[in-house]
């Protein structure tokens, strides 16, 4: 779609999308949100701008294949849930820490590791999806 | 959680697992987690497509070993249980891993592994970059996942995840002829999955609890109000349509002769298989009291699938076609052991399974060969192969025993303790039934040996033929040698059957093994 309205205005609005895709991926564990949601907001903002700059563009932008970044993302999460091996206690059981980041307690958790392996699996596989029906268009 | 201070004390018993797992519990979820992160690192170097050849072999040779020291391990010590991320039972997810689930994902990871190797020379490098070892790995994680899980709604999420994969793999290549058989498969598998979902759905509405263990050991008190034989009905149906029993077996022989040469072998080697063990351990761990009512129902499916499998067979001009009916004959010999009930019958039937993942996919991937050979997919333009390739010719006549039921192949023997345990309850015309359907199926598989091998090439045969390529030949002949092996010496399947049989039939071990405590 070549209208000027969105070509100017796409690049600002992905850029905050995946801003707050992210946000709501780590928001997740105790609040709405989550991995999966989060992928979905990222998925669109690439939808987006694959309609206003085309499919070519995004893929440039993306550097790495879509179907790549769901490979990462599936690795990734299996691999959180074998840290619990260590411990003597069943895959996926929950690990947690607490470092003092400058003052800041961060919470960080295997849950919220898996949630991310969780983003970029959603992120891969719909915007793969999405760009390939995009083609089609043309 | 607390803020990881400590400052409150939370009496964490109630709600997880207290013992420490040891290192070697971790098989029972290592043949998952190596096939999902083998088809992580796949999708990652996607490009990369030559080695993809060698991470496949590595990742499935890695399950094949976990699954044999799973299995020695659970036969050893009796069933093992791990519940993911450490919360009790039922809450948390269990994986369950008895003989019969072990056994079944040993011989299906191993079936897997040749399969790959028979790929090598039969997937090109647009397929390939199209991800057929992904899929291929994913579809492994669901099957394994299958036989492995001990949580009836995990079992439909691994169902559609090996589901989703076959998927992909069903429609490589793309051709016209592909994407109507991909078609077919795809709706009637996904008409199954719903409901079996739809089923879980009511099941969980009655039960409250989703775990096996938990259902096997509640269902007595819910027998007589809640609406249990309904329940157990639809995932019969369900499975049933799985595993492609009659008369809900169209999608079978409508899809099969259409993907690749592996893709359809593996297929019929493995898929139907998790629909028999989901009906084995739908019927007998879950609901046999059920299953008891249905038993007439699962002779006479069983021996119309048997039958109307083998005629389908005999009518097929299409070779993998023909095989594809066969694929279901053998699924109403499985169907009557469930029937049978009892360590024979039960026994008869997950032998007869083994030996079914093993034997279909060798005589897929043998069509595949002679296909190459002579560029024949039908039986009216084969021939000439006895005189092409003497050595195809005896892997054929062994395979062709084998499939058939012959002796001295492993055919055989579930046969025998599938007529042995028909003759002990007097089901003398389910076991009539058997035996037919071994001599059709023995004709069927003749008029291949005969029209393909004995028959001179037709007058057209450019005689063009391409030599067997080593990998694709090490595939079938690997896959031929336990076919022989275990004709001969059957004893150790024949006991592991039967016990995977006894583990059945007793679900006690099953549920303790989840709920210790539950017992007095």
């Amino acid at each position: 779609m070549q209208t000027l309205i969105l070509r100017t205005i796409s690049p600002v609005l992905c850029a905050f999308m995946i801003l707050y895709s992210v946000f709501i991926t780590l928001r997740g564990h105790n609040d709405p949100g989550g991995g999966f949601i989060g992928g979905l907001i990222a998925a669109s903002a690439f939808a987006i701008y694959g309609i206003s700059h085309g499919v070519g563009a995004v893929r440039r932008a993306m550097y790495f294949h879509p179907m790549a970044i769901a490979g990462f993302g599936l690795f990734f999460g299996t691999l959180t849930g074998l840290l619990a091996y260590f411990t003597a206690e069943p895959f996926f059981t929950g690990k947690w820490a607490f470092p003092d980041v400058f003052g800041v307690t961060v919470a960080l958790s295997t849950p919220m590791f898996f949630d991310i392996g969780v983003y970029f699996v959603v992120v891969g596989a719909i915007t793969s999806i999405a760009l390939a029906l995009e083609e089609d268009h043309h | 959680m607390a803020a990881g201070k400590g400052e409150i004390t939370v009496d964490v018993t109630q709600a997880w697992v207290m013992t420490p797992v040891q290192p070697m519990d971790w098989l029972i979820v290592a043949p998952i987690v190596l096939c999902l992160g083998a088809g992580g690192i796949l999708l990652m170097f996607r490009k990369d497509v030559r080695q993809h050849v060698r991470i496949t072999l590595g990742g499935l040779a890695l399950v094949v070993v976990a699954n044999g020291a799973l299995l020695h391990r659970v036969v050893t010590d009796g069933p093992l249980v791990m519940t993911m991320g450490r919360w009790l039972p039922p809450f948390g997810i269990t994986f369950n891993a008895d003989i019969l689930g072990v056994s079944f994902a040993l011989v299906a990871s191993i079936v897997a592994l040749l399969g790959a190797l028979y790929a090598i020379s039969d997937v090109d490098d647009i397929e390939r970059r199209y991800g057929f070892y992904p899929f291929l790995m994913m579809m492994m994680a669901g099957v394994m996942g299958s036989f492995l899980t001990g949580d009836i709604f995990n079992l439909y999420v691994w169902f559609e995840v090996l589901l989703i994969s076959s998927f992909g793999l069903i429609v490589l290549g793309s051709t016209h002829r592909q994407l109507d058989g991909a078609l077919r498969y795809a709706f009637l598998n996904l008409i199954a999955t719903t409901i079996f979902l739809i089923t879980t759905g009511y099941l969980y509405g009655v039960f409250g609890t989703l775990n096996m263990a938990d259902i096997a050991r509640k269902a007595a008190e819910h027998r007589e109000a809640g609406p249990l034989l309904t329940i157990a009905a639809l995932y019969f149906f369900a499975f049933g349509m799985k595993a492609a029993a009659f008369p809900v077996n169209a999608w079978l022989p409508a899809s099969y002769h259409t993907p690749k040469v592996v893709v359809s072998a593996i297929f019929a080697g493995l898929l139907t298989k998790v629909g028999v063990y989901a009906l084995l351990r739908v019927g007998f761990t879950l609901f046999p009291p059920e299953r008891d009512v249905f038993a007439p129902a699962f002779a006479i499916a069983g021996a119309l699938t048997m039958v109307l499998g083998a005629l389908g067979a005999l009518a097929q001009n299409d070779i993998r076609r023909m095989l594809a009916f066969l694929v279901v004959s053998g699924i109403g010999l499985m169907l009557a052991g469930i029937a049978m009930s009892g360590p024979l019958g039960i026994g008869g039937a997950v032998f007869y399974a083994l030996h079914s993942m093993v034997a279909m996919t060798a005589v897929f991937l043998l069509a595949g060969l002679m296909q190459r050979r002579n560029g024949a997919a039908h039986l009216s333009d084969a021939g000439g192969l006895y005189a092409s390739s003497p050595l195809l010719a005896a892997l054929a006549l062994v395979l062709i025993f084998a499939v058939a039921g012959l002796p001295p192949f492993s055919g055989l023997w579930p046969k025998v303790m599938l007529v042995k345990a028909g003759l002990d309850i007097g089901a003398w015309w389910l076991v009539a039934t058997i035996l037919l359907s071994a001599f059709l199926t023995t004709l069927a598989l003749a008029r291949l040996f005969l029209l393909a091998f004995w028959r001179p090439a037709p007058a057209g045969f450019a005689g063009q033929a391409s030599p067997d390529s080593r990998s694709a030949l090490a595939g079938v002949v690997g896959l031929t040698v336990p076919l022989v092996v275990f004709g001969v010496y059957p004893e150790p399947v024949v006991q592991l059957s039967v016990s995977a049989a006894e583990w059945l039939l007793n679900p006690q071990p099953y549920v303790n093994a989840v709920f210790p405590a539950a017992q007095p």
